[in-house]
């Protein structure tokens, strides 16, 4: 019997960030949704904008930088909503945002699973570089139409209109982006082509909140490499495993803790970064692929 | 490519040049994808005459730039006439409107939807909702309005929110007799559709439209002559 509870306690300590991750997002999801009796609503609103506990403004940085393109002059609320949500992020690194808040990251994970159940192997290669053009592309394009382009598709407040407010005009588009990421290329979507992920990424770049090898002694190394295979952005732990880097420091990780999910050894940890803040500044040490 | 010369090794590229290549890349797809993408959102339709602003909304231009699709407003209407256009509707994605004809503004005095509003695309200035300017109602049906025929329904005016002044009687001497003719106050409509939402014929014969398609300017015509 206590092995039992054994099993199922190592088995849920094995899944703890993704489980505790999974938490947060349902809870962001659901605060926008559910009117609770003795609450009433958490969030009004969207990601795009919302109100937290009737109180606490938060905007979408990304959203609000688009808008100031398109040409509209700043509005206060707006404004503390969105310096609020881009400070935490810049704080603690952007791509928090990814793992922890974005819904569709449910949608293309489970696209992910499914993909790695099915065995399905095709995989049509995309650079990781592609976001940021689209990026520049969603900006550029507010700048020349005068409106907010990539909130005509931005699937992020696609999927909570449906949700909140019951339509379903959008779900050709998230069936899509599911069927994208499931047969068409791996990750294809959080990992290669969303611009809201790439500016989280640039605008965090210098995160404090950092995956940090504390007993590198213990690490296998490229033996192992069990976390680099469950890691959505690959590339990041590179130099941490071949021991170049004590520390996680590319924009592109998002902090998910799938890596830590994995590790037998321990030898990961996630750690506040707070000194030796100099160390850091500058271009972060990257494996590049495409050197010879 | 190898050079022939073993003994004449490339240097490595300087960090400045990969940067300036990579950055230039970038700004390649971005101008090609933003050429493809400026024709596809100018080919989107644009707002039709048949939905219409929350109050205080900026004029259209301004406004898509403004709103963030955020849908506070929609939240905080009391009457829950406001709703966010989805893909399939006649109005830049996620942008919030309402439909006279279905749920009419009822007009509150508080204005909750332009206070919820973070942006100000519903300007925060406006603090009298008499002043909105959501569009202006147009007796667009002359042949079908029962008044034009000689009966007195008149529930445009009965139900007018602004009363004896947005919309009032006025009597016309015709073949049929004297006919008391719905006549509209631009002045004094906002817009807000209870006209609309309340007309008995089956397609309403008095309807709301964005002031720019609703009302006549006076003034010179281009080709015509010169007005007095």
């Amino acid at each position: 019997m206590t092995a039992v509870f054994r099993q199922a306690g190592l088995a849920l300590y094995r899944r703890r960030w993704l489980l505790s991750r999974r938490s947060v997002q349902l809870f962001i999801l659901l605060a926008f949704i559910n009117q609770l009796p003795a609450i009433g609503q958490i969030a009004q609103g969207n990601l795009a904008s919302s109100l937290w506990f009737d109180t606490l403004p938060l905007s979408d940085p990304f959203i609000v930088l688009q808008s100031l393109l398109a040409g509209s002059s700043p509005a206060v609320t707006a404004m503390i909503g969105a310096a609020l949500v881009a400070g935490f992020y810049m704080l603690f690194g952007g791509r928090i945002y990814c793992s922890w808040v974005c819904p569709i990251n449910m949608l293309t994970d489970a696209a992910h699973w499914l993909r790695h159940k099915l065995n399905i192997k095709g995989n049509m290669t995309l650079s990781r570089e592609l976001r940021k053009a689209v990026l520049l592309l969603a900006l550029l394009l507010s700048l020349l139409t005068g409106s907010l382009a990539w909130e005509i598709i931005n699937p992020i407040t696609l999927l909570q209109r449906e949700l909140i407010w019951g339509s379903a005009a959008g779900t050709t588009l998230l069936l899509s982006l599911f069927l994208f990421d499931l047969l068409v290329s791996r990750r294809g979507w959080c990992g290669h082509l969303c611009p809201v992920g790439a500016f989280y990424g640039v605008l965090g770049k210098f995160g404090r909140l950092r995956v940090t090898a504390t007993q590198a002694d213990s690490c296998k190394g490229a033996g192992c490499s069990a976390c680099v295979k469950v890691c959505p952005e690959p590339h990041v732990l590179a130099p941490v495993v071949s021991g170049k880097q004590q520390r996680v420091t590319a924009s592109d990780c998002t902090r998910c803790g799938a890596c830590l999910d994995q590790c037998a050894t321990g030898a990961l940890s996630m750690q506040l970064d707070l000194g030796e803040a100099r160390k850091f500044k500058g271009i972060p040490v990257v494996s590049r692929r495409d050197k010879p | 490519m190898k050079s022939p010369q073993p003994n004449s090794v490339e240097p490595p590229e300087p960090q400045r040049r990969q940067l300036f290549r990579q950055l230039f890349r970038y700004a390649g797809v971005a101008l090609v994808g933003s050429a493809i993408g400026h024709a596809l959102i100018r080919s989107r339709p644009l707002r039709s005459a048949e939905i219409l602003r929350p109050p205080g909304a900026l004029v259209e231009a301004r406004f898509d730039a403004t709103c963030v699709r955020c849908g506070l407003c929609v939240e905080d209407c009391p009457f829950d006439i406001l709703q966010l256009a989805s893909w399939a509707d006649p109005a830049p994605t996620g942008t919030p409107f309402f439909v006279a004809r279905e749920e009419p503004c009822r007009m509150c005095v508080d204005i909750p939807c332009a206070r919820a509003c973070p942006t100000g695309a519903l300007s925060p200035l406006l603090t009298d909702i008499r002043k909105a300017d959501m569009g202006v109602a147009v007796l667009v049906d002359h042949e079908n309005c029962l008044n034009y025929k000689g009966m007195t329904c008149s529930i445009c005016v009965r139900v007018c929110p602004i009363r004896e002044e947005a919309i009032t009687l006025k009597p016309i001497r015709s073949e049929r007799g004297l006919l008391q003719i719905p006549t509209v106050m631009p002045d004094s409509c906002t817009g807000c559709g209870t006209c609309e939402k309340h007309c008995v014929l089956s397609e309403a014969a008095i309807r709301v439209l964005p002031r720019h398609l609703g009302l006549g300017v006076s003034g010179t015509n281009a080709v015509g002559r010169k007005a007095l």
